[in-house]
């Protein structure tokens, strides 16, 4: 059995997406859908302990032996990344049961499960596949179940922030096709371990690096990053809150990795950085990224999209790990991943509490939430904490290492740049809690609906709350994979 | 640049024709049905570029001809064209049927949602719902 | 055992939480709280002077970076001079804020008792890191009792103080605590400092001073802002946090960061602090100039802390020995000092509702004792004999001499002018002026009930039956108690300053 948990990871969620849909009953696909997210968690679990003690694992899909057949290929990067999402996905189903009942229209609740864990399974699938054309199947699987989870939303502009997220995402996607059919061209591989090797020899043709560039392009319309970012702040702020906290902890996390993936163990670092000078485009994007964005964030009424700029700006902060071109840097980045993940992740489900209780995430809606929805509340405040990078919470563990990279490098004012867009977000995190904190609710007389959000939603916000403050305060296990994946990285295929 | 290099790459040059084309209407029509046919256009001409590098001039289809027992002298000798990219073709293909169809489903829900398709209209209908807000 | 000093408050918090239906259980428990952590830090204080350095790991955040606690000389004396202040101060609240009709008491008390945990992790702190951790939850812990009131400049206040708190440690400290880390590779308080030997050039002058202006709450000018500002607390979180604790965790980093980090000698044999030395002896100057103009009491004494705080600054540039020494005899005899003047303005507050000092005319013979105790922390605080605080200022002169500075010399003999100056005007006001008019009797009435004034702390008086006929009300018992024991204090600090001395000669090191 346990030879076969690659393919069950992707298998597991892929399977039980239509059994949602036949179910026809919420409650049940509701189960269904906590049960495979929660599978799903446990195998990749699993896999991450396999790879730290034993090594590569590579599994034939069918049988058929790479490089002709499909393989998928667990190495402790895309096993990292697995964890990630799936444990982002454990968290959120369980919340989704009471928040998409208030959200959503009772009788497309089985397909919005269904929707769901079809869009865990591409994001799985992107993760543990080592096929470079399976990627983008994957990638079409989860992006066309996001657009229709988005879709979902309550206010009508749900549909055309999905609707232009289709539009972006649907020509980055094919960015990425065109810059695979090219290396094929050149290699005649789709397997990424076979590329990574015949690659090199073609390093100087044009058309690699025409791909490189068709590659570059779409992946970065995927992960958002600033100046294709603009889908990303309408499309998390209208989407029904479930749906929010799971895209934002894990899309943008995934395309991030497909970055890494392609540029540093297909092309390698060296072609990478030394060829295609990627540090030196990346790094000022990252930086105006980070600053811009920041700033825009400050000036949002709505709480949610303040929160989807913030995103744009902390994959800003991945990028830039990456731009340093180092393992420290590297470090920060895949650190980052899953640092950002469990504080966003929080952030939107708190948010979704509100929602749930107010209905509105306008800030002057939330004023003076911090009495009447106090677990709610200090939940925001630790996940903004953790924003900001505060000790003691995963934000700052992140940003340690990622100031060590800039200084390691000699780059003292990106260093800079880091610290002082810290104090950006503790300005617009620090707007949402004076509104909650320091001003009095200015809701209806008649008190509906002021009270604390149920517990089946606050259990799953504290435990990523809780994840927040416990990798923040006990860094060592995720600071070491992360090292050991950014050394795998750095040095391309192992063995 | 010589004429017969511009003939020998023609597939590419319908491709990169075919791309702008989708990209321009992409880009430049507000009418969101137009926006999926330009997207549409956009992503057939990855098909292309994908189908015209499998096939080899004088090549076959790749058929086994020596009755399935395969391999052996006589199927190295044969040039076939290679029969993969039109596969991932194949499943491409119902990727953009599937974001086709996903994109018409959200138009036909705008359209009740907003009364209208055109970007312009639904920009300024969300701009007044937002002010009213 | 360590630990314990961060544990004992926490559990003391939740104990305060549990007995908030009853005011007399939920203070017992604070009070007891307070001496159980003064006996622990003697217990900590008896190992180290017999010298030992107990330690204590309590997690690993960053893999070879722990939270670490770990008692060096400087620490216990900081440590002890909060936890025994802790003591008093929570007498005196008892006295104040039920003599003051505050509300939310419980929270102020819960914070509080979370704002001392963070003041012993600072004490105790083993690292770089586990220094800015316990730093950082200082400034949050303390940021609910800042606002206490809950009025508009109270939550002013309140941006202001933890805007520039938090700016300058996030965009100056960590990039130092950053920068260090990647010079040298640890982050542990060593003898001798871990730079020594390992940063040379102009790479030392610059990261010194980002660890001097990161560290926001010595209140180097110019970021002195938030202290005036955090003045709209309650009485008794000015004077224990805003004249001890928080603003002596400051200056106590930065004295552990010269002592600990770049090291004493390799400081003096470097020159990189000589432009600090400047830096404070100017913030010592100008602090003084502008406390002449403040008539709002307690403004006046926030502006003396920020003109005395850079003593403490200015010691550890000194990078020698007596400057160290004085340096950290300053922390502990200011703290003596300036709690009392706080105690006796909140006092005069709760007592006379009169926060002025153009106000307070004839009133010292109304209230002889409060006076007689402002009198005596005033001769501390400026360095007069028989207080403690001459004990300070005498090393820290000898360290300017031996420093070459005859210029800094110069400065502390103004500045001690100067401070005799705006300080000495209130006991002798008090004692020999002319009693005010009721004009500044009925000052109080004007505001609403539950209202607040300029002060943000006199308010809330129109439910009190004082307030209808005379405005003159006697200083609480408690309060009273714990004004005596701190002008007490500062006088057997003159005779008795050996402990200090001891500790502070086992950090400057023979």
């Amino acid at each position: 059995m346990s030879v076969h948990l690659p393919v069950l990871q992707v298998v597991v969620p892929l399977l039980a997406a239509p059994l949602c849909a036949f179910l026809r009953n919420a409650r049940a696909a509701a189960i269904v859908a906590v049960l495979a997210s929660w599978t799903a968690l446990a195998i990749a679990l699993s896999l991450l302990g396999d790879v730290m003690s034993a090594g590569v694992i590579s599994y034939a899909i069918g049988d058929w032996a790479p490089p002709i057949g499909i393989e998928y290929r667990v190495d402790i990067v895309n096993a990292w990344v697995l964890v990630i999402v799936a444990t982002i996905a454990s968290a959120v189903a369980p919340y989704m049961i009471t928040s998409v009942e208030d959200e959503v229209e009772r009788r497309r609740i089985p397909l919005f499960y269904a929707a769901y864990l079809l869009c865990l399974c591409g994001l799985l699938g992107i993760a543990i596949t080592g096929d470079v054309f399976n990627v983008f199947v994957f990638l079409e699987i989860s992006s066309l179940s996001a657009y229709a989870l988005i879709a979902m939303g309550t206010r009508r502009r749900a549909l055309t922030a999905a609707f232009r997220y289709l539009i972006m995402g649907s020509v980055g996607a094919t960015f990425i096709v065109i810059g695979i059919g090219l290396l094929y061209v050149m290699t005649g591989s789709l397997n990424m371990a076979d590329l990574a090797v015949l690659l090199p020899e073609v390093w100087d043709s044009r058309t690699v690096k025409v791909a490189y560039g068709f590659l570059g392009v779409g992946f970065c319309l995927k992960l958002a990053l600033f100046p294709l970012h603009l889908w990303l702040p309408n499309a998390y702020a209208f989407a029904p809150s479930s749906v929010t906290a799971f895209m934002a902890s894990t899309a943008t996390k995934v395309a991030v990795y497909m970055l890494l993936r392609f540029f540093l163990t297909i092309f390698g670092a060296p072609f990478s950085f030394g060829v295609m000078a990627l540090d030196r485009v990346l790094l000022p994007l990252a930086l105006v990224a980070i600053v811009s964005m920041s700033l825009v964030a400050i000036f949002q009424v709505d709480v949610k999209r303040l929160l989807a700029y913030s995103s744009v700006a902390q994959i800003g902060y991945m990028i830039l790990g990456l731009s340093f071109a180092s393992v420290t840097g590297l470090t920060a980045t895949l650190l980052h991943l899953f640092n950002h993940a469990l504080m966003k992740g929080a952030l939107f489900m708190a948010l979704g509490c509100v929602v749930y209780r107010i209905g509105s995430v306008h800030i002057d809606a939330m004023a003076g939430l911090g009495r009447r929805m106090p677990f709610t509340m200090a939940a925001f405040v630790v996940g903004g904490l953790s924003l900001v990078g505060v000790p003691l919470t995963v934000g700052f563990v992140s940003k340690w290492f990622l100031i060590l990279g800039a200084l390691e490098r000699g780059w003292w004012p990106v260093a800079v740049i880091v610290l002082l867009t810290s104090v950006l977000a503790l300005v617009y995190v620090w707007r949402v809690v004076e509104a909650a904190y320091f001003r009095p609710y200015e809701g209806d007389e008649g008190d509906e609906g002021a009270g604390e959000a149920p517990w089946s939603l606050l259990a799953p916000t504290w435990v990523l709350v809780g994840a927040n403050l416990y990798f923040g305060m006990n860094a060592v296990r995720t600071a070491q994979v992360a090292e050991r994946a950014a050394e795998v990285l750095m040095t391309g295929v192992g063995p | 640049m010589r004429l017969d290099f511009f003939v020998s790459q023609y597939n590419y040059w319908v491709v990169i024709f075919l791309m702008m084309v989708g990209f321009y209407i992409l880009i430049s029509r507000g009418n969101l049905i137009k926006k999926i046919v330009g997207l549409n256009v956009f992503q057939t001409a990855v098909f292309m570029l994908y189908i015209s590098m499998g096939k080899i001039t004088g090549g076959t289809p790749p058929i086994l001809v020596d009755g399935g027992h395969g391999g052996g002298e006589a199927a190295e000798q044969v040039m076939y064209s290679n029969p993969l990219p039109h596969v991932l073709i194949l499943t491409a293909i119902v990727v953009g049927i599937a974001t086709t169809s996903v994109g018409l489903a959200l138009a036909v829900r705008i359209k009740e949602a907003y009364g209208t398709i055109e970007e312009d209209e639904i920009n300024r209908i969300e701009a007044e719902t937002e002010a009213g807000e | 055992m360590l630990w314990l000093s961060l544990a004992v408050p926490v559990v003391g918090a939740a104990a305060i939480v549990l007995l908030r239906q009853s005011p007399n259980a939920r203070e017992a428990a604070s009070l007891v709280t307070a001496g159980a952590l003064f006996t622990i830090v003697l217990q900590v204080y008896a190992a180290v002077s017999e010298g030992g350095r107990p330690s204590v790991v309590l997690a690993e955040p960053i893999p070879g970076i722990p939270l670490a606690l770990e008692a060096e000389p400087l620490g216990v004396l900081f440590a002890l001079v909060a936890s025994f202040l802790w003591i008093v101060t929570t007498m005196y609240s008892i006295g104040y804020m039920r003599g003051h009709h505050e509300k939310n008491q419980t929270r102020f008390y819960l914070f509080f008792a979370f704002a001392i945990a963070s003041v012993m992790g600072v004490a105790f702190a083993g690292n770089l890191f586990t220094l800015f951790v316990f730093y950082e939850l200082l400034s949050l812990t303390t940021f609910p009792l800042v606002t206490h009131a809950g009025t508009d400049k109270a939550k002013r206040a309140g941006r202001v103080y933890l805007g520039i708190l938090f700016g300058t440690s996030i965009a100056f400290q960590l990039l130092a605590i950053v920068w260090t880390y990647a010079i040298t590779g640890t982050l542990d308080f060593q003898d001798g400092g871990i730079l020594n030997g390992r940063a040379a050039g102009a790479v030392v002058p610059v990261l010194l001073g980002l660890y001097v202006f990161g560290i926001g709450k010595a209140a180097v000018m110019p970021f002195h802002r938030w202290l005036p500002a955090a003045m709209v607390a309650p009485t008794p979180v000015s004077a224990l946090l805003h004249a001890v604790a928080v603003v002596k965790a400051g200056v106590f980093a930065v004295l552990k960061v010269a002592v600990y980090v770049f090291g004493i000698d390799f400081l003096g044999a470097s020159g990189a602090s000589v432009w600090l030395m400047w830096v404070a002896a100017a913030t010592i100057i100008l602090g003084s100039l502008v406390a002449f103009t403040k008539d709002n009491l307690k403004a006046r004494l926030a502006y003396s802390t920020v003109s005395q705080l850079s003593y403490v600054v200015l010691g550890a540039m000194l990078a020698n020995s007596w400057g160290v020494i004085g340096s950290g005899m300053h922390i502990a005899m200011h703290a003596f000092g300036k709690i009392t003047l706080f105690f006796c303005a909140g006092a005069i507050m709760v007592a006379a509702h009169k926060s002025e000092v153009s106000q307070l005319g004839g009133l010292g013979r109304k209230m002889p004792v409060t006076f007689a105790a402002f009198f005596i922390g005033t001769l501390s605080i400026v360095g007069l004999p028989p207080t403690g605080g001459s004990w300070s200022k005498w090393f820290l002169g000898l360290g300017s001499l031996e420093a070459g500075q005859v210029g800094l010399v110069a400065v502390l003999m103004v500045s001690s002018l100067l401070s005799l100056a705006y300080l000495m005007e209130i006991p002798l006001k008090g004692f020999f002026g002319k009693a005010e008019a009721e004009v500044g009797g009925h000052e109080g009435h004007m505001h609403q009930p539950g209202g607040h004034d300029d002060d943000g702390d006199h308010g809330r008086h129109g439910e009190d039956s004082h307030d209808a006929h005379g405005h003159y009300h006697r200083a609480p018992a408690w309060s009273l108690v714990a004004i005596v024991t701190t002008a007490a204090a500062c006088l057997a600090l003159f005779l008795y300053p050996e402990p200090f001395y001891r500790l502070m000669s086992m950090v400057a090191g023979p």
